[in-house]
């Protein structure tokens, strides 16, 4: 299916709630849509006939220099087709509701996107520090990061 | 009697299974919460070889980083390569020559069979079987001659560059690598022979941490370890990238000839095929390859237009996908890398439960993991 | 009497009580005796954490044998007295290292192996989780360059270490 469709698909079941298509410079394109709807439309592209996305490729955080954003690549095998979800964040506590539940790859992605962003997975069932120590202080792939002058006596 | 016995009260222990292991492929680490021998839970603990390479990425340019893709998964380093390369040419619509690109192809084939080379040869040494891994290195020293005749480097090689290759294929390299080819085919069917079937090893894979397709699918595995549970999807076929729609080769998947489909020996049998597929297709690609030019026209400092691509590569642990954003400057605004065995590792947690303490080197070994892709 | 071993036979009968010229004697200092076998059976710990790592299994295995050099791999630190240190150390795996180093017992040494074990590598500009250099933590004693060096490279390495035990005094000197 090509995207228009896809977009036209999700538009007529959730209305606002999907903001627009990014098409153009994008591949895959990209349907944006509100952060609080995530796991409704994850749930629907999963399980609706037509589109039947059963495979979340990538998962990744994204800093735009004036707001967060979280990126979904989502595939589906029956079908073969590809789409991209993208969701915008403010700066100051950025979260969303969890997509674990739908696709069980998400956590460790989950996971890594909170570890490097700070970005909160809302009902995730485990949401902790992967890559960085466990008393690690700040979020490294931000933007405006600070690298640290010495973590536990060792020069950074 | 036996009322008495499961009547005992007995107490879990917590067993570190440490960053320095020898059967942990790297410095995973493994939590093992365990009543007797049964592990009750397994929580691995990542993150012990964290080097921040998506943030080195944003501070260098596209033809800087090709160095880092290289000690991403440093057994597949010329797929890796070719991935980067390959992204950022669908980012900025490069159009690589015709025998560059099946360079590119015949490279990655051969690391291929050096990748799974080192997952037999490590997998059956955890098993205890010492002996095979020799044979295993025998033959990818081999490799390593041939890599080291095309581009100096038998490990971390920096040859595939962005709009091509780095240089031309040297003197009698495609006959080396034909003679190769014809010493290596008959010891597939040998390592067979030698281990593949041995009644004790078969006993230790078969049954073990089975995987269903629909959890496989779920959890995002890929590769091999997704091919291994009956599922046949193979980047290479289903979305052919490069040259692989020239090439004639077979999908394989896991049969559960030996005990339940998806488990350890399947994953297992799944890599020795793979490595015969690879040869016909390095074959094929020998008798193929065209003349011509080498290395597209490049800018010294190469500015891609500003887009976001996703491309994904199958490599041998799986589908290696590079995720970039670009700002039209010198270096990347944003470059996320999807490691195969990242993604894989999120399903160890539910598929050790009621193994035995052996059968968890089992599982890590049969999922091909390697930590510097999990950690980046 | 011309003692040229090429041409000699057998040499002549020795009568009882007196050493012929096939007895095999050593004449030395208690230091050479204890440095040769110290120096002849270096078993080396498994800790690869990269790509160095690799290159250190190749060198212990078919072609680059080190076991002709006596040195076997071993899993744990209390059977080991070297430690190469093949690959990248972060902050989080630094604290591991020392142990494993106060794990060893003595006379211990350690080999660092690799651009990122000597001085942190191609990570030093921009990472900010990588120990520029595990000399940071523990003591090394023979440095390998490379990324990755060659297993010639690391049996360079262990022929120049086995030369600095041959110079150890394991007594102490006269006041």
């Amino acid at each position: 299916m090509e995207p228009k469709e896809i977009f036209e698909k999700v538009t007529e079941k959730f209305g606002g709630k999907a903001v627009e298509l990014q098409e153009e410079g994008f591949r895959p394109a990209f349907v944006v849509v509100s952060p609080e709807s995530v796991r409704e439309i994850a749930l629907f592209l999963r399980d609706d006939p037509a589109l039947k996305f059963d495979s979340l490729m990538c998962l990744s955080g994204v800093d735009y220099k004036d707001r967060f954003a979280v990126t979904y690549h989502l595939h589906s095998l029956s079908v073969g087709h590809q789409i991209g979800v993208k969701t915008y964040l403010p700066r100051e506590a950025p979260s969303l509701p969890s997509v674990d539940m739908v696709w069980p790859a998400a956590n460790f992605q989950e996971r890594e996107a909170f570890d490097l962003y700070g970005i909160v997975f809302e009902g995730s069932w485990d949401l902790r520090r992967i890559l960085l120590p466990e008393d690690w202080e700040g979020h490294p792939l931000r933007k405006d990061y600070k690298y640290p002058e010495f973590y536990n006596g060792i020069k950074v | 009697m036996k009322a008495r016995a499961e009547a005992l009260p007995t107490q879990e222990m917590l067993i570190n299974m440490g960053p320095q292991h020898p059967s942990t492929h790297g410095v995973l680490r493994v939590i093992l919460r365990t009543d007797g021998e049964v592990v009750v839970n397994a929580r691995p603990d990542v993150g012990y070889l964290h080097r921040a390479l998506e943030k080195i990425g944003e501070r260098v340019t596209y033809a800087q980083y090709m160095p880092f893709t290289d000690r991403l998964d440093y057994l597949a380093a010329m797929n890796c390569n070719a991935a980067w390369a390959w992204t950022v040419e669908k980012l900025a619509g490069i159009e690589v020559p015709e025998r560059a690109e099946y360079i590119r192809v015949i490279v990655s084939e051969l690391n291929r069979i050096a990748s799974h080379l080192i997952a037999f040869g490590s997998f059956t040494a955890d098993m205890g079987a010492f002996t095979p891994f020799l044979y295993a290195i025998r033959e990818r020293e081999r490799i390593n001659d041939l890599f080291e005749d095309i581009c100096g480097n038998r490990l971390t090689y920096n040859y595939v560059r962005i709009g091509g290759v780095s240089a031309d294929l040297p003197d009698r390299f495609l006959e080396k690598t034909k003679e190769f080819l014809d010493y290596f085919e008959p010891k597939v069917p040998e390592y067979n022979n030698l281990i593949s079937y041995n009644k004790i090893f078969v006993h230790r894979l078969a049954n073990v941490a089975a995987v269903t397709p629909e959890d496989a699918v779920g959890y995002g595995l890929t590769g091999p370890n997704l091919r291994g549970s009956g599922v046949p999807f193979d980047l290479r076929k289903n979305e052919p990238y490069s040259v692989y729609p020239e090439f004639d080769f077979d999908v394989c998947v896991g049969t559960g000839e030996r005990g339940t489909l998806g488990d350890c020996f399947d994953r297992y049998m799944v890599r020795i095929n793979e490595m015969k597929e690879s040869v016909r297709i390095v074959r094929q690609a020998i008798e193929q390859i065209p003349e011509g030019p080498v290395m597209a026209k490049v800018p010294r400092m190469f500015k891609p237009p500003v887009g976001e691509v996703y491309f994904r590569a199958e490599n041998p642990r799986g589908e290696t996908g590079i995720y970039l954003i670009s700002d039209g400057t010198v270096n990347p605004y944003r470059l996320k890398i999807r490691a195969p065995s990242f993604v894989t590792m999120g399903i160890f947690e539910k598929i050790t439960k009621g193994l035995m303490i052996a059968d968890v080197v089992a599982v890590i070994g049969s999922f091909d993991i390697i930590l510097p892709e999990i950690d980046r | 009497m011309s003692q040229d071993p090429a041409q000699s036979g057998p040499g002549p009968a020795a009568g009882p009580g007196s050493l012929g010229p096939e007895a095999h004697v050593m004449v030395g200092n208690a230091d050479k005796f204890i440095n040769w076998c110290r120096r002849s059976s270096l078993w080396y710990l498994l800790f690869a954490t990269a790509c160095c790592g690799i290159e250190l299994m190749q060198a212990g295995a078919s072609r680059y044998d080190l076991d002709r050099f006596g040195a076997i791999f071993r899993a744990t630190p209390r059977q080991s007295d070297l430690m190469i240190v093949a690959g990248t150390i972060t902050h989080k795996m630094a604290s591991r290292v020392i142990r494993l180093y106060e794990q060893m017992p003595e006379p211990k040494y350690v080999i660092s192996m690799g651009s990122c074990a000597n001085t942190g590598g191609p990570f030093y500009k921009d990472s900010y989780c990588v120990v520029k250099g595990v000399d940071l933590l523990i003591p090394v004693d023979v440095y390998v360059p490379g990324c990755p060096p060659r297993p010639e490279a690391l049996i360079d390495g262990i022929i120049k270490l086995q030369k600095i035990i041959d110079q150890k005094r394991n007594f102490a000197a006269k006041a």
